[in-house]
């Protein structure tokens, strides 16, 4: 069994608990204006890799993945659900904690088995409003709340991301309808509003991809404190 | 290797340590802010640091007092304040001149400072011989080639070797009549001995120590004190210790002068008077916030050349925290927390240079607190117990960086280092050196392939190295015979015991651009492009290659095979006072001037470009995250590079965590992941590269800021502005 892999990060300390080791997985289906990994988005540019290789891969890490785990990003991993449900059951019998950092953007009945097993899920909502999500990631959020609604259902711990970008999903009345909608799910442990950032721009300049974002500016971080003190008022656990 | 030591039955500090220190599991909860005196006290001492700093670095010299430990009158920062006395000179930040290192230097010092050399100074130094005077008696062509070519540099030739732990425990402790007693009752219980060479100079020597002991009281009497008797509290046990090591930097110009491992020591007084009510923690605070702040301002005379080699006027007033006890219990006390604590007390500092002794065993709390601080002000080094007690026992210290030895009970002969990436253009070249264009050493021919092949390039690396492995230890030879009779560091000996193990610790530089280099030679084609003298100065590389620091036992192999195999080349070397081969792989900051000196390598590093410090991958080539490059790192073998292998770790705040209990958590998660991996050193940078971008516009808003190089801190405002550069060159960690 072989999937198509983006690269690997030996250190992430925000990508779920504790130190984590991070494997990107390549295709996603999603084309966010904002996104800083386009170079994630077709499945076939990706690197070839078993399960059993990238398990040999983590392997010399697990003395200081110990307090944390192995988070599995992308680009979508969900894209790659039997790929990813067997490196998670590998690394299960490692004792490694697994995460799965999804904007669940597929459809539920090809990813149930993935988020039954995965340990944490970081749910990317990408906006609450269909036709803004439509407009930010090329897709309504139909797929992302039928996940959301599943991992409540199965009490699995999730912590949600949502990025604030100026002009489009920043602005108050769009986070009220977020933060009135997360209070809903007792299995939500964690809400983080990540400022939108521009790190990434060189990359659609290197694919020579349309950019739209390049007058937007990352928010203040006055505005970003406002944001998640807003979010804060529905008794969410907000990261500050 | 395990050293063999031996045990002196009248003096034994360690025993006294472990039968009374009081371990402490708790949290930094009881620590005391500082005191008005205290704030007071440093405001005024800021306020000096400020004018040094406005005059050009150095606040004012005394030109007229040759430097001995009792030559200078008492001198006070604000005597009414100060709970600990006693400076280097009668002012605070006066520097003072220690010429029997080398008068040559001082006349360069007098020149670069614009004063006079005094008068009778020079006179003295008409007839008197200095260390540097006799190593270049002795010095070879040949040395005096290889040091100006600088495939060897940083010598300790014509400045003080240093390197050298007193036990200032001793002090207060036995009082010093009674540690003179014992020198006297050595010469007299030797006395019948045959007199070889050997004999007379140890005869010789004690005889230095007891007359520079008598000194240390006579210091001691002028500031009002008379430390002939153990000190009997806290207060007196910190005076009398720093007496101890005041005389030392009297006495010495030492490169590194290090303090060794005081805090648990000095935890059995303040324990006992907290109990007997002497002092509250506030007092007990207080003597430590002035101590430290005596140890912040140690400072020597240096030139520009030196400055440029190790750069921010460092002293590597050096001390070793925490650790484990042999017996099982850990070694950290509340002590060690009021040290750190300083760093909260007096904002950051880079002296005297915080170093915590990790072990996994070490309690959370304390492991915690460190990692708290080291986020807060970049200042604290970390080193692996568990590696150094397994040789050195649990009474050892750090001198200067990295070189762990048994204090009372050992010392080193330091010898900076050798270049090994020119060595590796040498053996490329034939012997020629790759910008002075002459021939420094015929054991090999030039390669002249249109490609190099991996075979042909280590084969005469290996006889490059054969050479340089005998040059190396014959030069350090000179050097350290000469210092011993010009330079002896008779108080520094004299807080030894009689029978002392000896290390000549070679070291290297330029570790990353040989193993990426010939990673490159062996996975991709390096073609040399040669001049018009046939020396390759520059090279072209074809295809990819894997890079050290990316967990590639490809590249990492050959990292390894590098230490390992000239290790085993200096051990051939027959070594002055048969001292003990080790190694270290640390740079300090002298990586950027060996870069400068070395032409381009076949890794791709253009010519005059900086070498990574110490045992670091090379800047920006670490693309699989920092523990993929702190794996990379902790192979190298300790075994091998038994003093010390440096690792500088930088990393931006938010790439650490989310909340502050969370970077706390991760860095902690770090550090136990790289010491249970063997990793033996690492310093903690965790700062924005915009702060260092802004400190170097505007330095005046950022008097203290604190950034780890390689084996030490400073501050980064009084770096060179190349050193600045390299500094922000080097790869932050900034994934999130």
């Amino acid at each position: 069994m072989k999937g198509y892999i983006h690269s690997f990060e030996s250190f992430g300390a925000v990508d779920g608990p504790g130190v984590r080791y991070v494997v990107f997985m390549q295709g996603c289906p999603l084309r966010c204006l904002y996104c800083h990994n386009p170079d994630s988005w077709k499945l076939k540019e990706g690197k070839r890799w078993s399960v059993g290789q990238v398990v040999r891969r983590i392997k010399p890490y697990l003395n200081y993945i110990s307090t944390g785990g192995v988070t599995i990003s992308g680009g979508e991993p969900l894209m790659q659900p039997k790929f990813v449900y067997k490196l998670i059951k590998r690394l299960h019998k490692l004792k490694v904690h697994v995460a799965i950092d999804t904007a669940g953007s597929l459809p539920l009945e090809k990813t149930k088995k993935v988020l039954d097993v995965a340990d944490l899920i970081l749910l990317d909502i990408k906006a609450m409003d269909n036709n803004l999500c439509k407009e930010v990631t090329g897709q309504t959020n139909e797929n992302t709340m039928a996940t959301l609604k599943y991992l409540n259902h199965i009490n699995k711990p999730v912590w949600i991301r949502h990025v604030i970008v100026p002009g489009y999903t920043l602005n108050t009345g769009h986070l009220m309808k977020l933060g009135k909608e997360l209070t809903r799910y007792r299995c939500v442990k964690q809400v983080d509003l990540l400022p939108f950032h521009k790190m990434g721009e060189y990359k659609w300049q290197e694919l020579e991809y349309d950019y739209k974002l390049y007058k937007t500016e990352s928010p203040e971080p006055v505005e970003v404190l406002k944001a998640r003190k807003l979010l804060k008022k529905f008794d969410l656990p907000v990261i500050m | 290797m395990k050293f063999k030591y031996f045990e002196d039955k009248n003096i034994n500090v360690r025993d006294y340590i472990v039968k009374n220190y009081t371990p402490y599991d708790g949290n930094e909860e009881f620590l005391e802010k500082p005191t008005k005196n205290t704030l007071k006290l440093w405001d005024e001492l800021s306020a000096l640091m400020k004018e040094e700093r406005e005059r050009g670095g150095v606040w004012d010299i005394d030109t007229k007092t040759i430097s001995t430990i009792s030559a200078h009158a008492p001198g006070y920062i604000n005597k009414k304040l100060e709970k600990i006395v006693g400076l280097q000179t009668d002012q605070p930040l006066k520097r003072a001149i220690m010429p029997f290192g080398g008068i040559r230097l001082v006349y360069n010092e007098m020149k670069e400072y614009n004063r006079e050399m005094d008068k009778d100074v020079a006179n003295v130094f008409k007839y008197r011989k200095t260390h540097n005077d006799g190593v270049f008696d002795v010095y070879t062509k040949e040395m005096r080639a290889a040091r100006h070519s600088h495939i060897i540099t940083g010598l300790p030739d014509a400045y003080g070797r240093g390197r050298i732990i007193g036990d200032y425990r001793r002090v207060p402790l036995y009082g010093v009549d009674y540690l003179i007693e014992q020198k006297v009752n050595y010469l007299n219980e030797t006395a019948s001995q045959t007199f070889t060479e050997e004999f007379i100079r140890e005869r010789e020597e004690v005889s230095e120590q007891i007359k520079a002991l008598k000194e240390l009281k006579v210091m001691a009497e002028a500031y009002g004190f008379d430390i002939s008797k153990p000190a009997t509290n806290t207060q007196e046990a910190i005076q009398w210790l720093y007496f101890g090591y005041l005389s030392a930097v009297k006495d010495q110009n030492g490169a590194a002068m290090s303090i060794g491992r005081i805090s648990t020591f000095l935890d059995i007084y303040a324990e006992r008077d907290l109990k007997a009510g002497t002092f509250t923690e506030s007092q007990i605070q207080e003597f430590v916030d002035h101590f430290i702040m005596k140890l912040r301002i140690v400072r020597f005379l240096r030139t520009g050349e030196y400055d440029r080699l190790f750069s921010g006027d460092p002293t590597w007033v050096t001390e070793s925290i925490g650790g484990m006890c042999n017996d099982g219990r850990h070694m950290v006390t509340k002590m060690s927390y009021r040290f750190l604590h300083t760093l909260t007390n007096l904002g950051p500092a880079p002296e005297p240079n915080l170093t915590i002794l990790w072990s996994n065993r070490l309690p959370e709390n304390f492991k915690r607190f460190c990692a708290k601080m080291s986020i807060q002000t970049s200042s604290i080094q970390y080193e692996n117990d568990d590696l150094m007690r397994a040789k050195f026992g649990d009474d050892y210290g750090i001198a200067c960086c990295v070189s762990a030895m048994r204090i009372g009970k050992q010392m080193q002969f330091f010898g900076a280092r050798a270049n090994l990436a020119k060595a590796l253009l040498y053996a490329i070249n034939g012997g020629v050196d790759e910008i002075e264009k002459n021939k420094v050493v015929d054991v090999v021919a030039p390669i002249t392939d249109e490609y190099l092949t991996y075979s042909k390039v280590m084969k005469n690396y290996d006889k490059i190295l054969d050479w340089l492995a005998k040059l190396y230890i014959n030069t350090l030879n000179a050097i350290h015979y000469m210092h011993d009779k010009y330079c002896y560091e008779k108080i520094e000996f004299a807080l030894h015991d009689n029978h002392i193990v000896r290390t000549m610790a070679g070291g290297i530089a330029g570790l990353s651009v040989v193993a990426d280099s010939l990673s490159a030679i062996k996975y991709a084609k390096v073609k040399p492009i040669r001049d018009e003298n046939g020396v390759a100065v520059d090279f072209e590389i074809e295809g990819e290659y894997p890079k050290y620091g990316n967990n590639d036992s490809r590249a990492d192999k050959i990292a390894c095979s590098i230490v390992d195999t000239f290790i085993k080349k200096l051990r051939k070397q027959h070594t002055y006072r048969n001292s003990i081969h080790t190694l270290s792989v640390l740079t300090i900051t002298s990586n950027v001037v060996y870069g400068k000196h070395t032409g381009s390598t076949p890794d791709g590093r253009k010519v005059g470009e900086p070498f990574a410090p110490g045992a670091n991958p090379m800047h920006g080539r670490d693309s699989n995250g920092c523990v993929a490059s702190l794996k990379s790192v902790s192979k190298l073998s300790y075994d091998s590079a038994e003093d010390g292998i440096s690792n500088t770790f930088s990393i931006v705040p938010n790439a650490l965590g989310k909340t502050d209990t969370d970077k706390i958590k991760n860095l902690v998660g770090l550090m136990d992941g790289y010491f249970v991996d063997k990793g033996h050193h690492l310093n903690v940078n965790v700062l924005n590269r915009e702060v260092l971008l802004d400190a170097m516009d505007h330095p005046e808003k950022y008097p203290q800021l604190t950034i780890r190089v390689s084996g030490y801190a400073v501050n980064f405002i009084k770096l060179t502005r190349e050193q600045q550069l390299d500094v922000i060159s080097r790869t932050f960690h900034t994934k999130f």
